[in-house]
């Protein structure tokens, strides 16, 4: 029985089945971070346009006040997670490199600690059957207020993607459990300690968006997580679907096609598909904002690998530094070589331990010397194993090919905006080649040229 | 491709704390499969080759051991001179030369005078690889068109008849290779004997089973693509099953799959990843264009055999190939 079943799960096409590797920190419970002395916030943080600051140096905040209001349409609102007091304006370098200018505000009362602030964020009742309560509208102003953008780690804005839209009606909310990253355990223990906000948020933003159905999608590594969800559904209706455990099934076109067998068309959005999707932590700030009024102040994150001596699933608010979080960890060990901000595959690596955390860190992965060792990068033999596995059917090679020799005609003909860096080319990659940082290059080339 | 993080202290940035002690970056990913490299793929090659060399050592005795000492010798000495030539290192341990090496000695004749294993091998290396810039630039299988030089220059000592000699201790090497049997004078070798290796032939091809168990463990290790030898094999079959039907006397479908070089060549030639095209549809039309061509050839041309020809041709159009199977992108199907 036991195979058969697996296999009748459903997943992608191609992909990768990289060593899992959450031992580190699967199943420790959420630890509350005591708060930090000051935050530091950039002021973007999510796909889109930045927030333009609505507080002044030496001016008091408290917790949850608005701090940035989002211009355009796609931006979102940013909030004080702690009271205190703003500093004057400065500068700070996020996770992927870029240079911006953020809020830091020193804290002046803790505010809520322990229980009580997890009390606040996720614990309590939820309501999950609340339709009559909360109008769409009322659900979609509560997201936009509260500037939430999705968790999983894109931080694309919330209420653009929970915006009803008469041209393109939504049938299926699909909701990301997958977390098919290695290392990272974030939405694994939300799953586990918070099903009620999750599933609460998922009943109100399909009301929102009028899906008549909800599915969740849990890879089949997370049965604890899946089992958890499925205690506490209720009379919502909401379906918790096990998944074929795959890399990467996280990304939304594919947890689509596994979920609802749909592709969403090169270049167009779930929406054409009939579908909305969100990450389960951005699920549980939903409910969170429009059962209890509160902005996305704080998240779940995860700090784990082998480099940190006790790896941990953290409730940290938004704007605490790296550095900080590594430290309640317990530092780091003799042979940390790599610090990542989110997963391996597709984290960053972050030299300055001063980054702050942002909306979209789902986790910090510390990797050893002995995890990120790899040979020298040889020539391509063509053997094949990049189309192999390219979950968006591309010839990852030919794509780095082009990106190096300039020839962007070649790189169009083979699809290269199509890549999102999932990385699974060059994980595979028996030549050692850095495919993804060439296809990387050759994207902003193809890009450039576009825009001339 | 990593940096180390105390580069970073040139700053702008006032708050940095970059402890130089500790990290690097690096673009992501961040992790490699482990155990899966070029050589890794190479030495694959070779463990897949041991049953085609244990049988060629058993049924040619010392003749295939020296042809295999010559092209090893020689194709190593010549990826060397090669690359000190380009100022390079030496790049022997990836292992791509033994395994050229290894199939060029087994497509010899056991007769093959020294020579041609030497200028076989400076060839195959030196023109076959080297000069379209080194592993992974060739167009062409570097064995093979080493052993096209030497079988078109030696066609007395290599060719059809070259097999043949009479005078020699070891039994089988006195009869006629098995297509040839057939082709001159309708002699239908006995099916066992196909199987095990007991007929002449070059020297790693003879045994069809040895081809089998190789190219399985090829397949199953992931470093051939399974579909080049799949589709080769289907068409050949095809195309023997419309020329002899389904009968069970005489030369038999089943003779034409293992006799002459076409299982050696679907799992070892054909295989070669450089060579061939990357995508899975375009592996597909390539071992049927391979299968057909050998097939076309046995039975229309003068050639007993002629798997070399029709890899070499099917090579040729591997970059067309690739062209026209890009595949349609998620999304576009």
């Amino acid at each position: 029985m036991g195979w058969f079943d697996r296999y009748r799960r459903g997943t992608f096409d191609r992909g990768i089945h990289p060593p899992a590797n959450k031992h580190f920190s699967t199943g420790s419970d959420i630890e509350i971070v005591p708060c930090p002395e000051r935050v530091v916030l950039p002021l973007q943080q999510n796909v889109g346009g930045p927030c333009t600051p609505v507080v002044k140096p030496r001016q008091k905040v408290t917790w949850g006040e608005l701090i940035g209001r989002g211009e355009a349409f796609v931006s979102s609102a940013l909030h004080a997670p702690v009271t205190g007091t703003v500093e004057r304006s400065v500068m700070t370098t996020l996770a992927n490199g870029r240079h911006m200018p953020a809020i830091a505000i020193r804290t002046d009362d803790p505010g809520l600690q322990r229980q009580d602030l997890w009390d606040a964020v996720f614990g309590g009742p939820w309501p999950k059957d609340c339709i009559g309560i909360y109008e769409p509208q009322q659900i979609h102003e509560a997201i936009l207020d509260a500037g939430i953008v999705g968790l999983g780690g894109a931080a694309f804005p919330t209420h653009v993607k929970i915006n009803p839209n008469p041209q393109k009606p939504i049938h299926t909310l699909v909701v990301n459990g997958c977390e098919c990253e290695p290392y990272l355990t974030s939405d694994e223990q939300l799953m586990r300690q918070a099903p009620d906000a999750i599933i609460a948020g998922a009943f109100l933003a399909s009301y929102a968006v009028g899906a008549q159905r909800v599915i969740i999608g849990v890879e089949d590594n997370k049965p604890e997580a899946a089992e958890s969800l499925r205690q506490s559904v209720g009379r919502t209706g909401i379906e918790v679907r096990l998944l074929r455990t795959k890399y990467p099934q996280g990304s939304e076109k594919h947890l689509i096609k596994a979920v609802v067998g749909r592709e969403v068309p090169l270049g167009g959005l779930p929406a054409d598909v009939g579908v909305a999707i969100g990450n389960v932590g951005t699920m549980a700030a939903v409910a969170r904002a429009v059962v209890r009024s509160r902005p996305l102040t704080h998240r779940v994150i995860c700090v784990t690998g082998a480099g940190v001596a006790q790896p941990k699933n953290l409730l940290v608010p938004i704007g605490i530094s790296i550095g900080e979080l590594i430290d309640y960890c317990g530092g780091l060990t003799a042979d940390a070589a790599r610090i990542v901000a989110g997963g391996p595959m597709m984290g960053f690596a972050v030299a300055d331990r001063t980054t702050p955390v942002t909306k979209g860190t789902s986790g910090i992965t510390i990797l050893t010397h002995e995890d990120t060792a790899t040979a020298a990068a040889g020539p391509c033999v063509r053997c094949g194993r990049c189309v192999e596995v390219c979950p968006m059917g591309l010839v990852p090679t030919k794509l780095a090919q082009a990106a190096r020799t300039g020839d962007l005609r070649l790189a169009r003909r083979y699809n290269i905006l199509a890549c999102f860096e999932c990385g699974a080319c060059a994980y595979s990659c028996p030549a050692r080649i850095p495919l993804v940082q060439w296809i990387r290059a050759g994207k902003a080339q193809v890009a450039r040229s576009q825009g001339r | 491709m990593t940096m180390k993080a105390s580069g970073m202290e040139k700053t702008d940035l006032k708050n940095a704390s970059v402890d130089p002690t500790l990290t690097e970056v690096a673009p992501s990913p961040h992790l490699v499969e482990g155990g899966r490299t070029t050589r890794r793929m190479m030495i694959d090659v070779l463990v897949a080759l041991a049953p085609l060399v244990g049988a060629a050592i058993y049924f040619f005795r010392w003749s295939a051991v020296r042809q295999m000492a010559i092209c090893l010798a020689a194709c190593l000495t010549v990826e060397a001179l090669c690359a000190l030539m380009r100022r390079r290192r030496p790049p022997l341990a990836d292992g791509s030369a033994a395994v050229t090496a290894i199939i060029l000695a087994l497509s010899l004749p056991a007769t093959a005078p020294w020579y041609a294993g030497v200028i076989g091998s400076m060839v195959a290396i030196g023109i076959g690889k080297a000069l379209f810039g080194g592993l992974g630039m060739n167009l062409f299988n570097p064995a093979m068109v080493g052993r096209a030089f030497v079988m078109i220059s030696f066609a007395g000592a290599l060719g059809a008849a070259g097999y043949q000699d009479a005078g020699s201790a070891i039994d089988i090497m006195t009869q006629a290779t098995p297509l040839t049997a057939f082709q001159q004078s309708g002699v239908v070798t006995g099916l066992a004997d196909l199987l095990i290796g007991r007929t002449n032939g070059s020297l790693g091809e003879t045994s069809a089973l040895a081809c089998l168990a190789g190219g399985l463990f090829l397949c199953l290790r992931r470093s051939a693509a399974w579909r080049i030898p799949a589709s080769m094999l289907a068409i050949a079959a095809l195309f023997a099953i419309l020329q002899t039907g389904f009968t069970a006397q005489g030369w038999t479908p089943a003779h034409h799959l293992c006799g002459g070089a076409l299982l050696f060549g679907a799992f070892f030639i054909a295989t070669d990843p450089v060579s061939s095209p990357l995508t899975p549809q375009g592996q597909m039309i390539y071992g049927a264009g391979i299968g057909a061509l050998v097939m076309i050839i046995r039975i229309f041309s003068g050639y007993p055999e002629g798997v070399m020809f029709a890899v070499l041709l099917m090579n040729g159009l591997t970059p067309l190939i690739n062209r026209w199977t890009i595949p349609p992108p998620f999304g576009e199907q």
